[in-house]
């Protein structure tokens, strides 16, 4: 465990984190970005959790079993959105134009409508509570195998 | 009889490694042009994403982000598998 500084510091600091990574999360299908890249952010905000607090403090708030639910969870709505097009094909957007995410924004640039995407938007949900999950998972389960710990016991 | 049907299957990906390499398209043809101007023309459009690529990665080219999904989902299950098998093994012995 570091200092109080560092702590005080990470504790202020993870809200930010936290949002800016839900931030690009949900506008994956506006801005650059998207499930991938909006996970690693908030991961990165949980390594430095990690490093400020020392794995047996985060253990406490971070449990296995939730982190596999919700990567499995967002796995499974990934592949079910995939599978729903299969109507017409295989990963069809089948959300474009119905009152979810369905609006169709004017061609060329334009200042953008939350709105739009079809099922681009629950794809990026999807994947990035998956990226979230696993990532922390596999983080919080290498640091406390190097603290010599287990993470369920 | 292991061995033959082994060769057999040996022989058969050769065979198909191989024609899939001389069946190949020679290097930047069919242009690609094609499908980025298709794409970049249709995309908001088809998908009513503005960024467009979110539309290739997760619609035209969905399957190959679930095999992406699935990299990342075998590889939080081998990470998680290995740990617990060392540390039960360090406990045992």
């Amino acid at each position: 465990m570091l200092s109080k500084i560092v702590r005080t510091v990470a504790n202020q600091l993870i809200l930010f984190i936290l949002v800016f990574g839900l931030y690009v999360i949900a506008h994956g299908h506006l801005t650059p970005g998207g499930g991938f890249q909006g996970g690693a952010v908030v991961v990165s905000g949980v390594v430095m959790l990690l490093v400020a607090f020392n794995s047996q403090e985060l253990k406490k708030s971070l449990r296995e079993r939730l982190l596999t639910i919700m990567e499995s969870t967002g796995a499974l709505i990934f592949a079910a959105l995939g599978f729903a097009g299969l109507g017409t094909v295989f990963f069809y957007n089948f959300l474009v134009g119905s009152p979810i995410f369905g609006r169709i924004p004017e061609p060329g640039p334009n200042p953008g409508d939350f709105w739009t995407g079809g099922f681009i938007p629950l794809m990026n949900f999807a994947v990035g509570i998956k990226v979230i999950a696993g990532l922390s998972a596999v983080i919080l389960a290498i640091a406390l195998f190097a603290n010599g710990e287990e993470m369920e016991e | 009889m292991r061995q033959v049907v082994g060769l057999i299957l040996l022989l058969v990906l050769v065979a198909f490694l191989v024609s899939g390499m001389l069946l190949i398209h020679p290097f930047g043809d069919p242009s690609p042009s094609d499908m980025d101007d298709y794409i970049i023309e249709n995309a908001q459009e088809e998908t009513g994403s503005n960024s467009v690529v979110a539309s290739v990665v997760f619609d035209y080219r969905g399957l190959d982000t679930l095999g992406e999904a699935t990299i990342l989902f075998t590889a939080v299950t081998g990470v998680l598998l290995l740990v617990r098998t060392l540390k039960r093994k360090e406990e045992s012995s």
